[in-house]
Parts: C-alpha cells; sequence; structure tokens
C-alpha cells in the first residue's frame, strides 16, 4: 500500500462524508454550525503556537515527528488479527455506498480508511510489564511482545478476547483484564450477541435483551504460565463492568491479591447478573452505584476468586448518606454532579494509601485493610472536570492527578484551551491530607483533529528527582519534572503530527511507562512505541544511567512500588550533577569528588576507598548547613552510596 | 596413495559432516524463524482450553442492530434540537450564566452531531432515518420527536419569550429535553443486542454521563431564578 493511496482513501472517505453531511445539511431544518474552537476563557493561557509540536505534517505511518530529550527506537504497527477485515460485513456496506459514487475498488480501502471506520473496536489500551514481556491491552483483547531488546521487540502472542478496554494487569502466573462492553463474552467470542431476527412481533414494546449467562462484563483472569497460550481460569462478573481495575498486593498477605474494580458504565439488568440496581441510593439503598468492588483472587486457586466488598467510597460516614461527594469544576459542566464512580485507582501499599480519581473528586484511601479501604480525604478542583487518574511521587508527598476534560477522544490541547484544563494537578500529600500545589498540562498546542488530554503516565526513576513520563493522546508524550511541586517544568517531549488533517481519527498515546531503562508508549491507532532518554540541560548522561539502574521483574503502574537505588556510584554521580545543577557545591569540592570516584570506579572499588569515605563524611557533616532541605538530601545520598559503594 | 585415499575419504567426510552441520543448522534456523513466529490464539470461557487460530485472521465489528442506527439517527435530531434552543439565546436573554451554559451545550451538541453522522456514515447507514415511526409526534418539518424534545407549541412559546421568562423557559425545556436524551441511553442499553459497537457504547455512556450533570446544574439555576421571581 503506497502513502499515496492511503491518502487517496482516506480523502475518498472524508469527501464522502463532507458530501452526505452537505447533503442532509440541506435536507433538514437544523444545520448544525460550523464546528469552531470555543474562544479561550478571559484571564486564561492557551497553548504554545510556536512549539515545533505545533504543526507536524499529517499522516498514519508517515506522520512529521519532533523529539526532544528523547529518542525513538521503534514503532511496531498493530498486528494484523487486530486489524478490520476489510471484507467484513459492515464494511461491505460501505464498499456499497462507495460504490454507488463511482469508487469501485474499495474492498482494497487503506488501513487508514478503515480506521475511521472502527477506531475504537481495535484501540490499544493500559500496558503492564513482567520480566522480558510487556502485555498490550487492546479493546480487542491483549497483544504480548517479547522486549528483551526494547528496539527490536517482537510480538509473541495475540489474544483474540474482545470487550473493551481491556486494560492488563499481570502477577506471577496471572493475567487480569477489564471488560465493560455488552459484547463481552464469558468465551471470548468475537461474534458478541446476535442481533434479534428481523420480523420478531413485539406488539410495540422493544425487544428487551435476553438475560445471557453468556454475557462478561467484569474482571478476567488468565494463566499465562504459556505465554504463547494464555487460559482463562476465571471471569469475575460485576453490575457496571469494569472501565479499569488495580492490583493490590497486600505485605501481609502472601496467599491472596485483590482487584480494585472501577466500573462506569450503565448497570446491567437483575435478571442477567442478581442483585444489580441501576436506581438512586434514594430509592435503593442497595444501588450498584456510588461503590467500587472488591475482588479477592486466591493464588493457589484464583479460579475461586470473587467478589469480597462493594466499599462505599463516596459515602458521608457522619450521616451513612451514600452518595456524599460532589466536584466543583466550572469549566465543564458535562461533568459535575454527584460522584458516583471512580475512574482508576493507584494503591501505594508501602505506605497504605492509596489515590482514587473518581469522575467529581479525588480521593485518598487508607487501604491497611485491602479489602476495606476508607476515604480519609477528598478534594475537588474547580479547573476539573472529570477526575481521570492518580500517581504518587516516590517518597508519598506528592500525588499527580490527571483531568481527562472531554473524555480522551475530544482535541482540547488546541491554542484556545486553557493551560489549566485537562492537565495534571499536583497536590501535596502530609498527614492524610490533600493540598493543590499546581497544574502541568503539555504546552504545545494541538491541532483540531487531534484527541488531547492528560492520560497516563508514570514515574521515572531518576533519584533525587521526582520525574514523570505521560500519555497525551495524540499530544504525545511529556515529560513533567515536578520536583518543586508548585513549579513542574517539562524537560523532554516525543510528538506526531495528526493521524488525519481533515477528520479526528482517534490515536495517539493511551499509556506511556518507564519500564526498566526504556520508555514504552501504547499508541491506540498506530501500535506500539519504544523510546529511550537522551542527555540535556535537563538530564545528564549520569541520571539516566542511575534511573537504568532501578531493574524490577514485574511493574503494573496502578500498583505502585517504591523505588529504591542501588549504592552504585553512577547513583552518586547523578546526585553530584544535580548539586552541580543547583550550583550547591563549589568547581573544587565537585572535581575532588568526582575524581575521587573516578578512582574507585576505573579500579572496580580496589583503590581510594578511603579517600572516598572521607569525602563523603565531609558532605555528611554539611548537609544540614545546604541551601535547601533537598539539597542536604543529597549530600547525604552521596555519603551513603560512598561509604559502602556496590558494583 | 595412502594418503590420497585418506585425503579423499578425509574431505569426503567432512563435506559429509559439513551437509549434515547445514542441515541441522538450517532446519535450527527455520525452527527458530517458525518459533520466532507470533501466535494468534482465542482462549476459551473459564477452565476450557485455549484455541490456535490460523495467521491470516483478522478482526471483525461486534453486529449492529436496528437499535444501534435508531439511537444515532434519533440522537442527531434530538441534538439539533437543542442547538436550535441555544441559538436563540443570543437574542433573548443577557443572564451570563444561561449564556455561558447554551454555548457550552451548542458546542457540544455540535460537536457530537458531526460525530453520529460520521459513525452512521462510515456504517453506510443513512444520517437520517427515512421510516420514522416514532409515536411522540411531529416537529415543523413534519420530522418525528424524539423524547423529551419540544413540541412545536413549546418552541414557539420559547421563541416568543425573553428575559428571565426565557431563561426560566429555556431551562426547564432544556431539563426535559436532556431527560429524553437520558431515556434514549437507557432504552438502547435495554434493547436486545444494541451497544455492542464500541463508539457507539462509549458515545451513550457519556451522552449519560454528562447530560445527566447538566441536568443537575440546571436544575440549581432553575431554582435560583424561579426563587429569586417570587
Amino acid at each position: 500500500m503506497t502513502n499515496f493511496a492511503a491518502k487517496f482513501g482516506l480523502t475518498i472517505l472524508t469527501a464522502l462524508f463532507l458530501l452526505v453531511t452537505g447533503i442532509t445539511g440541506l435536507a433538514q431544518s437544523a444545520n448544525p454550525p460550523a464546528e469552531g474552537a470555543p474562544p479561550l476563557p478571559a484571564g486564561m493561557t492557551g497553548a504554545d503556537a510556536n512549539d515545533p509540536r505545533a504543526k507536524l505534517k499529517p499522516g498514519l505511518y508517515d506522520a512529521g515527528e519532533v523529539a526532544k530529550g528523547l529518542r525513538h527506537l521503534l514503532l511496531l504497527k498493530k498486528p494484523e488479527a487486530f486489524q478490520l477485515d476489510a471484507s467484513d460485513v459492515e464494511s461491505a456496506k460501505v464498499t456499497t455506498t462507495l460504490g454507488s459514487i463511482g469508487i469501485a475498488n474499495a474492498a482494497k480501502m487503506p488501513a487508514s480508511a478503515r480506521m475511521v471506520m472502527a477506531q475504537l473496536a481495535f484501540a490499544n489500551s493500559d500496558i503492564a510489564f513482567q520480566g522480558k514481556y510487556l502485555f498490550q491491552g487492546n479493546f480487542y483483547g491483549v497483544n504480548i511482545y517479547d522486549i528483551s531488546t526494547p528496539a527490536r521487540a517482537k510480538l509473541v502472542t495475540s489474544m483474540v478476547c474482545p470487550g473493551g478496554q481491556g486494560d492488563v494487569s499481570v502477577h506471577k502466573n496471572l493475567m487480569f483484564m477489564s471488560v465493560e462492553m455488552p459484547n463481552g463474552r464469558l468465551d471470548c467470542g468475537i461474534q458478541g450477541f446476535p442481533p434479534p431476527p428481523a420480523g420478531v412481533a413485539t406488539d410495540g414494546r422493544p425487544l428487551l435483551p435476553a438475560p445471557s449467562k453468556e454475557r462478561f462484563r467484569g474482571v478476567r483472569i488468565f494463566d499465562i504460565s504459556d505465554i504463547r497460550r494464555p487460559r482463562q481460569v476465571a471471569a469475575v462478573q460485576t453490575c457496571r463492568g469494569s472501565h479499569t481495575h488495580t492490583l493490590v498486593v497486600d505485605p501481609k498477605d502472601k496467599q491472596n491479591v485483590y482487584i480494585y474494580v472501577s466500573g462506569t458504565s450503565f448497570v446491567r439488568q437483575s435478571e442477567e447478573l442478581t442483585g444489580c440496581s441501576g436506581e438512586t441510593p434514594e430509592k435503593d439503598p442497595n444501588t450498584s452505584l456510588f461503590r467500587i468492588e472488591v475482588i479477592k483472587v486466591p493464588l493457589a486457586a484464583p479460579a475461586t476468586a470473587k467478589v469480597v466488598s462493594s466499599p462505599r467510597v463516596f459515602m458521608d460516614p457522619r450521616t451513612g448518606v451514600i452518595n456524599a461527594l460532589n466536584n466543583g469544576g466550572s469549566h465543564d459542566s458535562d461533568r459535575q454532579g454527584a460522584t458516583d464512580q471512580c475512574h482508576d485507582i493507584t494503591v501505594y501499599s508501602e505506605i497504605g494509601l492509596a489515590a482514587g480519581a473518581c469522575s467529581g473528586n479525588g480521593l485518598l484511601l487508607d487501604i491497611s485493610e485491602p479489602a476495606n479501604p476508607k476515604r480519609v480525604d477528598a478534594v475537588n478542583d474547580p479547573n476539573y472536570s472529570y477526575w481521570h487518574s492518580a500517581s504518587f511521587s516516590n517518597d508519598g508527598t506528592r500525588v499527580v492527578f490527571t483531568d481527562e476534560w472531554g473524555g480522551g477522544t475530544g482535541a482540547r490541547c488546541r491554542l484556545t484551551d486553557p493551560n489549566v484544563w485537562g492537565a495534571n494537578a499536583i497536590f501535596n500529600l502530609r498527614d492524610k491530607k490533600l493540598n493543590f500545589a499546581s497544574y502541568y498540562k503539555m504546552p504545545a498546542a494541538q491541532t483540531s483533529t487531534e484527541n488531547c488530554v492528560a492520560h497516563n503516565g508514570s514515574l521515572i526513576p531518576v533519584p533525587g528527582r521526582d520525574i514523570k513520563v505521560q500519555a497525551w493522546y495524540q499530544g504525545g508524550i511529556s515529560i513533567m519534572d515536578f520536583t518543586d511541586p508548585g513549579r513542574p517544568i517539562e524537560i523532554a517531549y516525543f510528538d506526531r503530527g495528526p493521524i488525519d488533517a481533515q477528520s479526528l481519527v482517534l490515536g495517539g498515546a493511551w499509556s506511556t511507562y518507564w519500564y526498566n531503562g526504556h520508555i514504552y508508549s501504547s499508541e491506540i491507532a498506530r501500535g506500539l512505541d519504544v523510546l529511550e532518554l537522551q542527555p540535556s540541560e535537563f538530564l545528564t548522561q549520569n541520571e539516566i544511567d542511575a534511573a537504568r539502574t532501578v531493574q524490577v521483574g514485574e511493574f503494573n503502574v496502578q500498583n505502585q512500588q517504591r523505588i529504591v537505588w542501588p549504592a552504585r556510584l553512577v547513583v552518586a554521580k547523578a546526585y553530584l550533577d544535580q548539586l552541580e545543577r543547583s550550583k550547591a557545591l563549589a568547581a573544587s569540592e565537585l572535581a575532588d569528588l568526582r575524581g575521587a570516584i573516578g578512582v574507585a570506579e576505573s579500579s572496580r572499588l580496589t583503590k581510594g576507598m578511603a579517600r572516598l569515605r572521607r569525602l563523603g563524611q565531609t558532605l555528611r557533616e554539611r548537609a544540614p548547613q545546604a541551601a535547601s532541605p533537598l539539597e542536604g538530601k543529597r549530600m547525604v545520598a552521596i555519603a551513603d552510596i560512598l561509604q559502602r559503594p556496590v558494583r | 596413495m595412502t594418503w590420497m585415499v585418506f585425503g579423499r575419504s578425509g574431505s569426503g567426510s567432512i563435506w559429509l559432516m559439513a551437509l549434515i552441520l547445514l542441515m541441522i543448522f538450517s532446519s535450527q534456523s527455520s525452527e527458530r524463524v517458525l518459533g520466532q513466529q507470533p501466535t494468534i490464539v482465542q482462549p476459551g470461557a473459564p477452565g476450557k482450553s485455549t484455541r490456535v487460530l490460523p495467521r491470516t485472521t483478522r478482526a471483525k465489528l461486534a453486529p449492529l442492530t436496528p437499535a444501534d442506527i435508531n439511537f444515532m439517527q434519533g440522537m442527531i435530531v434530538h441534538h439539533q434540537q437543542a442547538v436550535e434552543m441555544t441559538a436563540l439565546i443570543e437574542k433573548r436573554t443577557t443572564n451570563s450564566e444561561v449564556r455561558t451554559l447554551g454555548a457550552r451545550i451548542s458546542h457540544s451538541q455540535a460537536d457530537e452531531i458531526a460525530q453520529m453522522k460520521r459513525w452512521l456514515i462510515s456504517r453506510g447507514q443513512p444520517v437520517a432515518d427515512k421510516h420514522a415511526h416514532h409515536h411522540h409526534g411531529m416537529d415543523h418539518s413534519g420530522a418525528a420527536l424524539m423524547p423529551g424534545m419540544l413540541t412545536p407549541q413549546q418552541m414557539d412559546e420559547l421563541a416568543k419569550s425573553s428575559g428571565s421568562e426565557f431563561d426560566r423557559l429555556f431551562l426547564s425545556g432544556m431539563i426535559q429535553h436532556h431527560r429524553g436524551a437520558l431515556d434514549m441511553v437507557r432504552d438502547l442499553f435495554a434493547a436486545a443486542g444494541a451497544g455492542q459497537d464500541a463508539e457507539l457504547f462509549t458515545f451513550a455512556t457519556d451522552v449519560d454521563s454528562s447530560q445527566r450533570a447538566e441536568i443537575r446544574i440546571m436544575q440549581t439555576m432553575l431554582d435560583k431564578i424561579t426563587s429569586g421571581g417570587k
């Protein structure tokens, strides 16, 4: 397929769209006004039109790219088993339509044009990691990649099992997957549920869906002992299905893991799943709204996993009212009102807390009893529309929330979209209380055909700093340094042009995470991106190398683990670079320390160790006099390493 | 001679060994190549075995039902009336809250109309339901009225009002209108086989949560206007 053909096909479809829209527009009484970005509200700042990311060439696989502080290594296209078959029944109808305006060969419709038809049904979603494997969720199943050589990552397994969104987690020999849509089937069938036969007499009444024991909405559990052949061992049904889920590993419990289920869609009939109720709390105190679900998974017998509690995390503990939380957002009336759902929860079991991004509110939960999370704080924010996800800083003193204004399908990074809407909000966390510090939004203006808003990210383990890499859909990847929570800055980015110049084709980075030295990004439409950090004015090679010393065996971003750095000299060198950057040490002190570290390194820790310890001790003694507590901490951290370095 | 024979037989066995090695190597490498081929699998129900699918497997869309198509076609008509209603605001009221709310509704619903049309066209479906047989009444143009839509009388009344009377009629009318949208979403998910298309599912879920929230805001504004008017 040539690029020309791809473009040509898309142009045809766009033309067809305009043609038909135009015709129907004439035929109907109300012609919708031409689409245009609303003006920037008074007193607000919009996006930066002069940024190199603002005007990139459009294209599916040949879009313009620009990067700063990042190097793009690989784009693996979405596997063909997850691409729409052009001979599909539904596309046959399109073929007929195209044929009627004289386009004969529509059966060979290019991939880009097919995507306009079905952007979401085969969309890539969240990712998880274990050992040398990357698990990429998709609305249609899961793809598993071997990333032993990140720049030459390879597809190992395509697992077909539709139901959306397909968010994944992995733990030991188990893989967990979220399912929320009504086409989800217990048997992973792609056929969904057949529509009722035509001509069924209903006496004017709607034909109700037959409650089906074959339907599945909830969390699937697979045994992945054979990575090429995952086996479904359990499927735990819930009333609203699972939009996202969170793996919770209780440090005190080695026998079980827990799954927090966040459901955001409609409540199904009680005929299909006993006990489900979509009523208001006033009408039914046992409503399936206004709660999360907790699944307990016995590791020795995952097939017996079941829902063990449905915590009422929005309840007012004094009055017992279960719908007690409201947001206070001003800019998007769309999402205001009583908060009845969580969208995503991040647990940090080591500090016994979870941060819940729960549509109208940000929640702080005490999870010391994992099956019984208790709300300890709740915040709202006048600039927030939809509380979407959360992550803690490594020391647990800050929480970064994201606002998915427009739901992720809208263009919300245009010139006139305020830089505090659809942004990150950084909160200080102290004594189990959240206090707002600042906003951060990817600063570059994007076009109106690029869906763009804050989305999923992870910490990058640079010692001594708080750094987060994050997906912004078609706004690309942005790396934020929030070491100073009141003044976050962007230190690196990667971006592509829109998939299409005329029409908003859903795409872009869904989740972008750091894992054992590289950055992996789940691209909704295009596939899987692999990137690496490059040194820059904001980040030294030593800081990158120090981040690479952190190796984990398993990584599920919503189950946050404390990052611990080995006492290697490169970590000390990273701290030294930071002290140099903030001018905390004189040039002669830096030279002495670097010289001593150099001697120790080149002799493989056999020479100059006493001098190293001495210099470390000097640094430790002057740490209390450092200009800032942060610099003092960095000095102590260096002294600790120099005391007892490891190779 | 002996040396030659030895040499010849030796070179012969070298060739033989080379051939064997080549065979082993090529079989290994073909095995390795085969080993690199990704497997395409489809798990069974819990406890059941996993099937291997052919390499030619391609993705299929979930089934569409008449209820899905009617929902999108009907919601376009429904949204268009909201846009018509908000278009009246400019000349009818100076209430800044109503004006801001109206602008937001107008923007989001116009955006969504484009999205719904794209959805229908790309599935080879007409944008308007030619065989409308709904029983909710008709509007000016004779098109069917979807649940919650204002009757021609209500629209006339709204268009003739101004000031706080317009605000009151607009808010109560839009609440009625939005409640109709919630009914449409409820009916969609309660219809056999409907809601299995990913975009439709996401869109309808979003209409529900966003319009539900807008109703609460409009109710608060309406309460303020009616209590202020007393």
